[in-house]
């Protein structure tokens, strides 16, 4: 009878701690963080998004399609990374490829980018870098890197009778160096290239 | 130049953990020794009905930890069941029954296991309410085991080891909810949203339509790593660009993951008294760590395997931004803590560089550990240490003055037992039934062959040792895996629990034995070099039969 009674009293303690740790840890401490982003960093609280005059065209951490709604690549846009979020870079449903390293779709699937990439470049395959021919873990990366950006630059140049010497400048100054000189990778984020792109003409 | 870089990366984790190790360690220490409450806990206290200077045996605490635990269960399992009337809810229905049990049992257990895709199943209250909260508490449980553990060595002819609710709400107030706030600010700097936006849909500069999700991001973020949870808000938790923007985020995620756990070690010498035993078992922690990572790291960068060498890098699942580096470093840290969080696709890393993370989990997650669990899994590994020396050289054992006698022992040799077994038994099951073996095989599984087996061994690793990492392909929303993912989980959790508070009742009912000649000294480097070699030989004669079924096969192949 007495066990009951205890085991009975814990649980009721219990109870009470549950309800108490929800309140603070839950909502008040939720609450609290929101506040602080929504009033000292809003921009990035909310997503760092990027405009275009006043549209918003989309979030700098949150990569995007320059494809047709077929899904074909548009020339006059620099590509981004294949993507498995949903049909590609679906904001709602993140997701890699999951594919491992013998899985016959993905060899197939990394032959096929590299004979569309090197065609559509106008690159010889064995140049086509890495990060062109595989899905990123998100299917939402923003960047790629510098290789594949400057891989780019005379089709997208062409395609937009702009000065080959041009593009490429706009898109070296773009290259983002490593965090603090060393953590991570050099990249190019193909939303913002893209968007200094579209501001030159 | 790439190596230059990695070392780099990692000797700068290293010098921030090595800063916080003496003022953390000892803060935990204080936290847990004082006998001063703060004035709103005592109010906290009494609305609860909790008298805070009693002392419990340990069947009362182990009693307040299961009863803690079982109403944690109940309650994340009803606010899931009730979504559809819950606010800020986005729309989303109720969560179906298998899945709430899965989802519950996974976050009171501290694996955060996902067998769903949060953006399309969790509303933002289920998130914060249920989830968030379960963050924060059972790394506070894992913690207070550890720390009910510490005070049996510490103790000398002690019926008590301590007082449960104490314990749970200065680990949660005191030492949780400060650092959360503080890195919740650090990580919004960087970029993760904290909002209640839900989806917004724009047209892109291309001129297709996106919709870009939102949410109370970084409050959760924060806590998923500093309580080694892991469980992402978004499907590809630390991968996603909301969760972790840059590479420099994702060093600090490093640091959140560890910075607990490894600072523990310090806690428990000072708790004992001697700050040399701490150091020894931080050596044998950071060991493990670096042979771990470095092994992952050339794995991935060598990218050996066929898919990788067409593709001319080792870059399916992983992000630009973290480079092949970032991702090993983020995934070794993960997986050698019970954390689980990922940055990049385990089921797409080479094939023997994907063993590396299963690995580390079938080590006990030691080096160094959950919060708490690591800290009391490497100090049941330490008695098994003090045993074998023991009978290598004919003595009775002893550690940190207390004999390490028969019930000792028992309940140290069930403890290593448990999770192991979980593992196989489960992994053997999902392929031995005839009826789960074709629903395996026909839903779940995602990649063909061997790769497959490897999946469920993995889900059965990660559940059983509390990590929630996953070989992501695998479908795990389905009747056998959420119920038995669940069961292995709870186990997985609570057995060992019960087993360590057992120990600690044990050990603090005891006098301390002087230090005579003949005792081992437990902090000098023979020690640690044994204590690494118990390690990794438990471990590897263990699992290497199942290794060579699933990722040796296929990298050897």
């Amino acid at each position: 009878m007495s066990t009951t009674r205890t085991t009975a009293r814990t649980h009721w303690v219990a109870i009470r701690a549950m309800l108490l740790f929800t309140l603070v840890l839950g909502v008040a401490y939720t609450t609290v963080v929101t506040v602080i982003g929504q009033v000292a960093l809003p921009a990035q609280a909310n997503g760092s998004l990027e405009r275009s005059g006043d549209e918003v065209v989309g979030s700098a951490l949150i990569g995007q399609s320059f494809a047709d709604a077929s899904g074909e690549p548009l020339p006059e846009w620099f590509q981004p990374r294949p993507s498995a979020a949903g049909d590609g870079y679906d904001g709602g449903a993140s997701s890699g490829s999951n594919q491992g390293p013998e899985n016959a779709d993905l060899i197939a699937a990394i032959e096929e980018r590299k004979a569309q990439v090197a065609a559509f470049d106008g690159v010889d395959e064995a140049d086509v870098p890495a990060d062109a021919l595989t899905a990123s873990a998100s299917g939402l990366d923003p960047h790629i890197s510098p290789e594949y950006a400057l891989q780019q630059v005379a089709r997208v140049a062409g395609e937009r009778g702009l000065p080959e010497s041009e593009v490429r400048e706009l898109v070296e100054s773009r290259i983002q160096a490593r965090d603090l000189g060393y953590l991570g990778e050099p990249t190019v984020n193909v939303l913002q290239l893209n968007l200094a792109l579209s501001e030159l003409g | 130049m790439a190596v230059l870089f990695a070392v780099l990366q990692a000797a700068t984790l290293a010098l921030i953990l090595a800063l916080v190790y003496r003022p953390l360690g000892d803060y935990m220490a204080r936290l847990y020794t004082s006998d001063r409450d703060w004035r709103f806990e005592r109010s906290l206290y009494r609305l609860i009905g909790v008298d805070p200077r009693s002392e419990q045996s340990w069947p009362a605490y182990l009693r307040g930890v299961l009863a803690f635990s079982v109403v944690g269960v109940l309650f994340v399992y009803v606010l899931q069941r009730a979504q559809a009337v819950l606010p800020y809810s986005l729309g989303l229905p109720a969560v179906p029954e298998g899945l709430s049990f899965n989802t519950a049992a996974s976050f009171v257990a501290n694996t955060n296991w996902q067998s769903y895709s949060p953006e399309l199943t969790m509303g933002y209250t289920v998130q914060l309410a249920g989830l968030a909260v379960q963050n924060f508490v059972s790394a506070a449980v894992g913690i207070a085991v550890a720390v009910a553990l510490v005070r049996g060595f510490a103790r000398r002819g002690s019926g008590t080891i301590g007082n449960f609710w104490v314990d749970l709400f200065r680990g949660s107030f005191r030492l949780l909810l400060p650092l959360s706030v503080i890195g919740a600010i650090v990580l919004m700097i960087g970029g993760v949203v904290q909002n209640v936006n839900g989806f917004t849909e724009i047209t892109t500069l291309a001129g297709n339509s996106q919709s870009l999700p939102g949410g109370p991001v970084a409050s959760q973020e924060v806590i998923k790593l500093l309580g080694t949870n892991g469980g992402g808000f978004f499907n590809v938790n630390s991968a996603h660009p909301f969760e972790n923007p840059t590479a420099w985020t994702s060093l600090f995620q490093n640091v959140l993951m560890l910075a607990i756990p490894f600072a523990l070690p310090r806690t428990f010498g000072r708790m004992v008294g001697s700050n040399k035993q701490g150091y020894a078992i931080l050596a044998v922690m950071a060991t493990l760590y670096v042979v771990s990572l470095a092994a992952l790291s050339a794995l991935e960068a060598g990218g050996n395997g066929t898919a990788p060498e067409l593709a001319g890098g080792a870059l399916e699942g992983k992000e630009a931004r973290f480079g092949i580096f970032g991702s090993t470093l983020f995934g070794t840290t993960s997986t050698l803590t019970s954390t689980g969080a990922v940055n990049s696709m385990h089921d797409s890393f080479t094939a023997i560089g994907g063993m590396m993370p299963m690995l580390n989990m079938m080590l006990g997650e030691v080096a160094p550990g959950g919060v708490g669990s690591g800290l009391y899994g490497m100090l049941v590994l330490a008695i098994i240490a003090v045993f074998i020396a023991g009978l290598l050289v004919g003595r009775t054992p002893e550690y940190l003055g207390k004999k390490i006698g028969p019930r000792e022992i028992k309940l140290a040799s069930l403890y290593i037992l448990v999770t192991p077994t979980l593992v196989l038994v489960g992994t053997a099951l999902s392929f031995a039934i005839p009826a789960i073996r074709a629903d395996v095989e026909s839903v779940s599984i995602w990649n063909p062959g061997i790769h497959g087996m490897s999946e469920v061994l993995y889900a059965f690793t990660s559940a059983s040792n509390n990590n929630g990492s996953a070989f992501a392909g695998l479908t795990a929303n389905t009747p056998w895996f959420n119920t038995a993912l669940g069961v292995a989980m709870l186990l997985g959790r609570f057995i060992p629990i019960v087993l360590v508070l057992a120990l600690a009742g044990s050990l603090a009912a005891q006098d301390r034995v002087p230090a005579t000649a003949g005792t081992l000294p437990t902090h000098r480097p023979q020690f640690v070099g044994l204590l690494v070699g118990v390690t990794v030989i438990v471990t590897a004669l263990t699992y290497f039969p199942v290794l060579t079924l699933g990722p040796l096969a296929e990298g050897l192949n």
